[in-house]
């Protein structure tokens, strides 16, 4: 069950896009038939069955997969080897420290298909599987996306929505599955949002919270729907396991020849009490709808909003202006007593003709601060269109982050007050846009061209090494022409770049900086060797050569200008 | 004897008087930030850069070099405002994407150090270093613009004359013939830089860059017009020593900034 850990892993390699942001849905909820949904996990990578057999068989020495029998190695001479470990193929698994062992958490599919089982020793798994890619659990990440989801689940899905152990979801689809075209629809849509995501969910659709616990983890099949009131014949042949009962139970049980659900319905009731507990008859009471179970939805919170309403509609800029102010100064005091910041803030504009209008400002920092923000939104004003006037303002905390209390700055300790760069940074955001704010920082790449990104207006920056650079940068490089230089590593004497030629007075170089195979297979032998050179009126220039001049595959001998230096 | 010193008190009143109404701060020495090169220094109205005002800077021919040059004086300037103010920062406006900011850092001008806002024209780019100046909490704020006519950079001047910051603008040109220090502007000084054969070493390499560093326009001073050497990693200038006997120092005079 525990794959969740695996596919957050591969998800997060793979860069996928992060979760659509949740909007609020919201639907009447009864109270009958609780339908639980579970996600499960999924496999990643080709499973064992599609990876070639014929590189399996080489690299195995065990009889999986066919081909090998007893003696035919020997008959090769290949034995001279120790019998050889499985090869991992990419097989994953977590693991986390339990006492003073590591035990895998979770395992692939193909991790699972080489007999390694969550709960085995990693110590041992390693020496089972060669090459094995062991992770460390990250329980609470897992628990954090699964909350998100339920969040989200909770807005979009249904209004009761919650948390299912580590790996699932229980949504009470009373009363809303028809808002999604029946339960069997909705069932897949959510399986599809699942499966987009990069996860695998097994769903089971079931009149107890017990039984659709079970379905979904036992039942081995993406969607079950349980006929109505057919909860005791569906769970017949699960396993014990499937009622969520303690390990003592289950090893008891296993003792006496109890292991399937079924077993246990046939049973009277009183011996089983006297014998296990109550433990044991509440759990199958409760998966077969006898007993009732406590149900804990997720409470979406809202983000913070005001809503103006006008008695006459408004349309002058300074009119929404002062309205606009008038809603920051609601919104600050609530941002206040819950001590949040607003990272993006929009304010709706809804006019007489139906038709709305949106400001949005990001915000480099989280702020509550009424001033700045109103200043802000008054710079958007222009952006909008009142029509025949706007009869109410809505304003909308769209991205909130907890904001303590902040200390007075003050001069006590003699230095003088750290400016806020965060105010002018979101000015000037919302002056240019998106992005067009920022600070260059080094890349660990000896290509110029590669060696400078942008990062955020307040992130922290690496420096450069300290090797002579240009001021201005050429990219692409241009090609120069009609250019004299000594081989293999003499500087040009003479060049002619833009139609004009220069004669080289005095140079520096070569500084030789090779490609980046790890990026590009072209560039496994490239070669550039860099230059400067400064001509007669004191021009400097940054010229390079593909190649070292000798070997002919590190580059064609051409010579190019990047840069200018000053 | 009395009666010379206090003429020589009533002189600097009197200079301090026509600072005043030329609109160059009144106050003493520490609203310039010098170049601690005496001989520059004595040249300039006040002793140095006025912290609180806009200065221009251009290229002195139309190549890619001479636009380097500018752009490296520029970054230098920002740099020592910069480091006079302990490590303040310093927004850039730019409207082209070829700055590289590695040569930038070693004219001292350091990653850390520096803000940039890419502007789409010279509107949006005076716009941007004006709400710079206004923020307050900055050291200088750069920018290039090809068009900036005496409204705009007197809109700029004052705001940095009022708010007591240092507005350094590239004016680039907007065809090649053009002189981007003709028309008419508010700026406390106009320099015009290009580059200039550097001196041979004597080693097989280049040396020190060198640059013509021209004062076209100061207010309260006359021009003039200097060779300079390029700012090193610590945005200190230098003068190049005409004299050939100095090889043990680096050329000119080195002054911790």
């Amino acid at each position: 069950m525990p794959q969740l850990p695996i596919e957050r892993i591969v998800r997060r390699e793979r860069g996928s896009r992060p979760d659509t942001s949740p909007r609020l849905a919201s639907a009447a909820t009864g109270g009958q038939r609780l339908r639980d949904q579970l996600n499960d996990l999924l496999a990643l990578g080709p499973s064992p069955e599609t990876a070639g057999p014929g590189e399996r068989i080489e690299d195995c020495s065990c009889p999986r997969g066919g081909g090998w029998r007893p003696g035919a190695r020997w008959a090769l001479g290949a034995s001279a080897q120790a019998p050889r470990l499985r090869e991992a193929e990419g097989a994953l698994v977590t693991y986390a420290r339990t006492g003073n062992r590591d035990l895998l958490t979770a395992a692939c599919r193909r991790a699972r298909a080489l007999g390694l089982a969550p709960g085995m020793p990693l110590a041992k798994a390693r020496v089972m599987v060669r090459g094995l890619d062991a992770r460390p659990a990250d329980g609470e990440g897992d628990a954090a996306w699964l909350a998100r989801l339920g969040l989200f689940a909770a807005r979009r899905w249904t209004p009761r929505a919650a948390i299912s152990g580590a790996d699932g979801l229980w949504l009470d689809l009373t009363g809303v599955d028809h808002l999604f075209g029946g339960e069997e629809q909705m069932c897949r849509r959510i399986l599809a949002f699942v499966r987009r995501l990069g996860f695998t969910a097994r769903i089971a659709v079931a009149g107890s919270l017990g039984a659709a616990h079970a379905l979904a983890r036992y039942g081995h099949k993406p969607l079950i729907h349980c006929r109505l009131h057919g909860e005791a014949d569906a769970l017949a042949p699960m396993p014990l396991a499937a009622l969520r009962l303690d390990a003592d139970v289950l090893g008891a049980a296993h003792r006496l020849g109890l292991e399937r659900i079924g077993d246990l319905i046939a049973k009277p009731r009183g011996p089983l009490q006297r014998r296990f507990g109550e433990t044991i008859l509440r759990r199958l009471d409760q998966a077969l709808g006898r007993a009732p179970e406590p149900f804990e939805p997720i409470v979406p919170e809202d983000p913070p909003a005001t809503l103006l309403g006008f008695l006459e509609p408004i349309a002058t800029a300074e009119a929404i202006g002062e309205a606009a102010g008038e809603a920051v100064r609601r919104l600050v005091p609530l941002l206040r007593e819950q001590g949040l910041g607003v990272r993006r803030l929009i304010l709706t504009c809804e006019r007489v003709d139906r038709d709305r209008q949106e400001i949005e400002i990001g915000l480099a920092r989280a702020t509550r601060d009424g001033a700045h923000l109103h200043a802000l939104l008054c710079a958007r004003i222009e952006t909008i269109e009142p029509g025949f006037g706007i009869e109410r303002l809505h304003l909308l905390a769209a991205r909130i982050e907890p904001l303590p209390p902040q200390p007075i700055e003050g001069e006590l300790a003699g230095e003088r007050p750290a400016s806020d760069l965060a105010m002018l940074v979101d000015q000037l955001t919302v002056r240019l846009g998106e992005r067009r704010v920022h600070r260059l920082s080094a890349l660990e790449s000896d290509l110029p061209e590669r060696s400078v990104h942008a990062v955020g207006p307040l992130a922290d920056v690496a420096h450069w090494p300290d090797w002579p650079r240009p001021v201005r940068l050429l990219h692409p490089p241009e090609p120069v022409d009609h250019v004299i230089a000594p081989l293999p590593d003499g500087a040009p004497a003479r060049f002619s770049w833009r139609g004009r030629s220069h004669r080289v007075r005095a140079a520096d170089g070569p500084e030789r900086v090779f490609g980046e195979w790890w990026r590009r297979r072209g560039e496994q032998a490239a070669i550039r060797d860099y230059f400067q050179v400064e001509d007669e009126a004191g021009a400097r220039f940054w010229l390079f050569r593909k190649g070292d001049g000798e070997d002919e595959a590190t580059g064609d001998l051409s010579w190019w200008l990047q840069g200018v230096f000053a | 004897m009395s009666s010379a010193f206090s003429q020589a008190e009533r002189l600097d009143a009197l200079r301090g008087e026509i600072r005043r109404i030329e609109g160059i701060s009144p106050a003493g020495r520490a609203d310039f930030l010098p170049f601690g090169i005496a001989e520059i220094d004595d040249r300039l109205a006040g002793g140095g850069l006025a912290m609180r005002a806009l200065h221009e800077v251009a290229a002195a021919g139309p190549d890619m070099a001479s636009d380097a040059a500018a752009t490296l004086f520029q970054a230098a300037l920002a740099a020592r405002f910069a480091r006079a103010a302990g490590g303040g920062q310093v927004l850039w406006a730019v409207t082209r994407r070829d700055l590289f900011a590695p040569g930038l850092a070693q004219a001292g001008l350091t990653p850390d150090m520096v803000l940039y806002a890419e502007c789409r024209d010279d509107a949006e780019t005076l716009a941007v270093m004006e709400d710079g100046v206004r923020h307050g909490g900055l050291a200088a704020v750069l920018g290039e613009a090809k068009r900036a006519d005496m409204a705009a950079t007197r809109r700029l001047q004052l705001a940095a004359e009022s708010d007591g910051l240092p507005a350094l603008l590239l004016r680039r040109r907007r065809k090649a013939e053009d002189d981007p220090l003709a028309p008419p502007s508010a700026a406390v000084t106009r320099w015009r830089i290009g580059c200039a054969p550097s001196a041979p070493v004597p080693y097989d390499g280049l040396g020190r860059a060198r640059w013509r560093v021209e004062l076209v326009r100061q207010r309260g001073g006359p021009p003039h017009e200097w060779l300079m050497e390029a700012p090193d990693a610590e945005a200190r200038f230098a003068l190049f020593a005409a004299t050939a006997d100095r090889t043990d120092r680096p050329a000119g005079a080195w002054i911790a900034a």
